[in-house]
This record gives C-alpha cells, structure tokens and sequence, in this order.
C-alpha cells in the first residue's frame, strides 16, 4: 500500500470515529496486532472504555484465522468463511492503521511504524503472535515452506490453501507426513485436529492414503480422546510416531520429499506439513521484552511485560506460567489487560482476574471434543495456578452425544469469539 | 441445604463493592469469558443457550447444579467449577441486569 492511501484510509478511519468521544478522550491505548489479543482488547475497550483513545496497529486488511484452518484442509469451510475484515472495530472509533510497527521505544512510550509514522501512548497492548523459527529444522526455511507449507500462522490465507491443494493433488495411496514440534507452542491440540480432518478428507476422497504424524514429544493435548476418535473413525489411517520411538523430524529434504528424524529415519512422503518450533514475534524480542527461550515473561494480574512496566503483552507471545497458547487464552487475557491499563491511568489497582479457556477440536465431522482449564493468581499474585477440581477434558467412552453437540457447540464458539474480537 | 441461603451474603457484598468501585467488581471482567460461547451480551449463539435477561436466582441455581454434577452438561460442569459461590452468584446478577432480546 503507497503511503497516499495510507494517509487516505488512516483519515477516514479519524472521520468515521464518534467526534465527541475524541474531545473527551481520557488517555490512549495504542494496539500493535490485529488477531486474537489485539482484537479482542480493542473491541473491549471501545464497549466497556469509550473515554479512552484506541489505535490498532496491524499490517493486512483482513484477518484469517488459525481456528477452523482444519476445517479448511477437510473442505468442511471456505477460506473466506474464516475471513473477517476490520470495518466493525472502525466503525465502532477505533482508529485502524495498516501499518507494521518495526519499533517500540518502551521507556518513551513510542512506537516507530514501517511506514515512517511515529505514535505515542500512555499504555500499549501487544500482542503480535508467534515467529516460525526457520532453520531450527535443518533445511526448513520460508522459501522450503513453499514446497512443504506449516499452515501455522494466518497471513492471507496462502498456506493453508496451499495444503488444501496438495492434498487435493496427491493420488490415492499417497503418504501425508506431519512434522510436530515440542512445548510450548501454538495451540497445543492443534496438531491433532490437523490431523483429524486431514484424515476426514482422506477416508472420503482417498482411502488407501496415510499419515505419519512424527512428534518430538511422549504426549499430547486430548491425547486419549483423540485416539478414541481415529481408531473410531479412521481405522488405520493415522500412524502418530512419538519421540521416543524417534518421532522428532531435525531436517528436511525439500526437493526428495523427505523427512528425517533424530537417530536418521528418512521419512519419503507426498505432502509434508511442517510444524517448526516457534518463538514470540520478531518485534517483541527486538524490544528485548523477550526471555532466552524467545518468549515474553508477563506480570499474571496486569499481563505487563516484566521488563517493560506500561506495555502488556497478551497472546501467544507471552509465557503465561501454565496457560496454553490458544485463540481463547489471547481473548480473555487481553480484556484483562486492558482493564489493567485502563485502572492504572486511573492510578487503581488492576481487577484481580479469573481466566480460563476452552479449546474445542473436532475429530470427524460430528465428533467434537474439548478441554477447559480455569486460572487463577496466587495469593502473591507472581504465578497462575490452575484452580483444583475444574476442568478438565470430555468425558471418554462411547458418548456420540456428547460427540455431536460439542462439535456443534464448536462452531458456536467460532462463531461467538469472532464476533465478540470483531463486530 | 438452601442455595439461596448460602449466595445471600455473597451477594450483598459484591452490590456494595460494585456500587463502590466499579472496576473493583469481579463480575463484568469475569463475564467475559461466558461470552466466548454464549455470544455478546450473553443472548446465545448457534445451541448454545442465552443467558441474559434471566432470573439471577435461577441462573445461580443452575451454575450451581452444573458444578455439584446434579445437570446435565457437555461442558458447564467444568467451566463452573472454576469459580466461587459469590463468583456465581456475581456473574448470575451481572447477566440478570442485561436486558433479554
Ligand atoms: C491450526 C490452528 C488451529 C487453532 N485452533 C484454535 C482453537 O480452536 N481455539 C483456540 O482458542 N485457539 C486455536 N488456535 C490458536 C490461536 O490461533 C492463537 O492462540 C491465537 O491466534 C493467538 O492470538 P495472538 O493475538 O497472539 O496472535 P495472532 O492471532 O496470530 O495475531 C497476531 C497479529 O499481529 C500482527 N503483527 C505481527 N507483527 C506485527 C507488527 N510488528 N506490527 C503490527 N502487527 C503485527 C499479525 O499480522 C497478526 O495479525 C489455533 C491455531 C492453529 C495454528
Ligand atoms: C466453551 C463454551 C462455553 C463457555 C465459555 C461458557 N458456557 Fe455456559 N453453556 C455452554 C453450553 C454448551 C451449555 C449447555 C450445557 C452444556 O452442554 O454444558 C451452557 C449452558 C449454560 C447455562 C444453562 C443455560 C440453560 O438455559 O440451560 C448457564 C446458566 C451458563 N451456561 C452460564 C455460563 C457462564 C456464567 C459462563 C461464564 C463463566 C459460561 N456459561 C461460559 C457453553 C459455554
């Protein structure tokens, strides 16, 4: 986008905004990242604060989801189902710039954007989502991810329907290979709704085909449930490999097709789906928010960065103790530290929180299944801790109702948490 | 025993605080997190029931049942067993003021 139009589309998000509530404006709150935290804290804001000034600062002009991407690979849902445009947030006086921000000046309360623009605020809600750390599989780099796609992060939608095609290409018989990475990472279950509606596309349109799901860890999300549902439904189908019994891929070799574990498997297969190892996004760790292992420690009341009082950091790119990296997470955290950075502009002290998530995956068309987890702070309030007794994941056993309604009450939630980040 | 009996001091108690300090009060943050599912404002979404506009005794009765194991559920027994009796009761009061559609 030229910087014209920039300005252009910048102004009129200035006009669409309520005149009134500018003049009364008491602070601003800049965003930087428009998916599941800086949504969801912007559209909170504008509900719950409308006396505080909001900009969003996000690169594309439309969003595509991570949840529901699987749905996409099984042709259960268009891409542009998944699609959602930030018009509504505008409309509601949140000033959306469609910019990158390439740096934060945290102590002068600054943000630099890629476009040249400088912005100021007195509280900022960062929350930029999760890098892809090319190389750390030998070999697997983003030009490799244009012959064997992650699918891991939104950005147009390009990855996702570039396994879609793969799939579509690949003859009956064909062996779809998954690379799966260690925690912690993005969407813990993730991989294996993957794998489920990979395995849903498979059974109706290639049933001889297979997939080899290579994991560098012993265990995962759902694990049981899971499994119930492939031997269910997928009889054969699915092979997980876990990492000791030397799942763990460590290269790849784009141009055979290969993939190839720790103690040297080589793995041939017709379409590899690589999951790499991820840290948080470039601009937080160039802030130096970031810990050695590439992820933002955050205070668990406020969400502030612990090395940056005033910028809170929601979304997978923190490293909030024991909680997952889920869409649902980035929600809940997000309107809780908002409503910190609202109280200490007010000189109050932040809302104690109750966080808590669902992630709901589906296993076969009508099979749903999911996991609550509640958090609270300690009574010192330096780490969360998950509240005994709740919780928990379905009930497993021969349950096609409960089956059929969560994946029905799944799309409900797809439906609610969309609406609520963007309408 | 009466759960009505057991919420009434809770309650009490949080309609003093939130009258007092309204970002102090836990039910509108804790609100959030119902609406994921139950849609904005809590009016339901796509089969999953509407709870706003509702008796906030009948409410608090059902969070209640859903975390003593004693109604039904696919999922609320272990969501409401992450909260506390005057939590309930709060979220009851919070969704009871929002005007059913
Ligand atoms: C296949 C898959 C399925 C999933 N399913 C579920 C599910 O069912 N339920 C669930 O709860 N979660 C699910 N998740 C997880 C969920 O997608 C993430 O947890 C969530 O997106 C995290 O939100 P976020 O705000 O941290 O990052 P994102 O949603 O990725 O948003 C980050 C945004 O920041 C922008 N950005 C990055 N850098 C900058 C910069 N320098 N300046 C400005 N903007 C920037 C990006 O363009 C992006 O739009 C799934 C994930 C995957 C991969
Ligand atoms: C993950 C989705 C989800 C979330 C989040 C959620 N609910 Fe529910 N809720 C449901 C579903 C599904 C039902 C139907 C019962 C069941 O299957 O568990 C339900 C039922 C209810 C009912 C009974 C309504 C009736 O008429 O039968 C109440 C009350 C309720 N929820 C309150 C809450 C409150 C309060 C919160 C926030 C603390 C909340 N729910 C969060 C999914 C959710």
């Amino acid at each position: 986008m030229n910087a014209t139009r920039r300005a252009l589309l910048a102004a009129s998000a200035l006009l669409a905004a309520p005149v009134s509530l500018r003049a009364q404006s008491q602070g601003r709150i800049l965003v930087i990242g428009g998916g599941f935290g800086g949504a969801s804290a912007a559209s909170f804001l504008r509900r719950e604060h409308p006396e505080i000034e909001v900009t969003l600062v996000e690169p594309r002009q439309r969003f595509v989801t991570c949840p529901y991407g699987n749905l996409v690979l099984a042709g259960l849902r268009q891409i542009g189902d998944i699609t959602h445009s930030y018009d509504r947030l505008r409309a509601r006086g949140v000033r959306v710039i469609h910019d990158r921000a390439a740096g934060i000046d945290a102590a002068a309360r600054r943000v630099r954007l890629a476009g040249g623009e400088t912005l100021s605020f007195d509280r900022m809600i960062l929350s930029p989502g999760i890098a892809l750390r090319w190389n750390a599989i030998e070999g697997y780099d983003e030009a490799a991810s244009e012959a064997m796609p992650h699918a891991w992060v939104p950005g147009d939608g390009t990855q996702t329907l570039l396994l879609r095609r793969q799939l579509e290409a690949m003859p009956d018989g064909g062996v779809v290979g998954i690379a799966i990475p260690a925690n912690p990472f993005r969407c813990p279950p993730g991989p294996y709704e993957r794998i489920s509606m990979i395995a849903s596309y498979l059974k109706r349109h290639k049933p001889r085909s297979k997939i080899l799901a290579l994991d560098a860890k012993d265990a995962f999300s759902k694990q049981g449930l899971f499994q119930d549902g492939w031997n269910a439904l997928y009889p054969g189908l699915v092979e997980w490999v876990p990492a000791n019994r030397d799942g763990r891929v460590v290269r790849v070799d784009v141009r055979e097709k290969v993939l190839e574990t720790e103690f040297g498997t080589r793995h041939k297969v017709d379409v590899a789906n690589i999951i790499p190892p991820q840290s948080a996004a470039a601009i937080a760790r160039e802030a130096g928010l970031a810990n050695d292992a590439g992820w933002v420690p955050v205070n668990p009341v406020t969400f502030e960065a612990q090395a940056a009082p005033g910028v809170h950091v929601v979304g997978d790119a923190n490293i909030p103790g024991p909680m997952p990296k889920s869409g649902f997470i980035a929600n809940s955290t997000a309107k809780q530290a908002a409503a910190s950075a609202v109280a200490a502009m007010r000189g109050r002290e932040a809302p104690r929180p109750v966080y808590f998530n669902t992630c709901y995956s589906h296993v076969g068309d009508e099979y749903g299944i999911s996991v609550v987890n509640v958090y609270r702070p300690n009574a010192e309030g330096t780490a969360l801790v998950e509240v005994p007794n709740s919780g928990g994941v379905s009930p497993r056993g021969d349950l096609p109702e409960q089956r059929r309604l969560e994946a029905i009450y799944a799309d409900a939630w797809y439906e609610s948490i969309t609406r609520d980040m963007f309408a | 025993m009466s759960l009505r009996l057991l919420a009434l001091p809770a309650i009490l108690l949080l309609a003093g605080a939130a009258t007092a300090q309204e970002a102090q009060s836990p039910a509108p943050l804790a609100a959030q997190g119902c609406l994921g599912c139950h849609g904005q404002s809590g009016h339901g979404a796509g089969g999953i029931p509407g709870i706003a506009g509702r008796e906030a005794r009948e409410l608090q009765a059902q969070m209640m049942a859903f975390r003593a194991n004693e109604r039904p559920a696919t999922i609320m027994g272990r969501i409401a067993r992450g909260y506390t009796e005057a939590e309930i009761a709060a979220l009851a009061q919070h969704f009871a003021q929002i005007p059913a559609r």
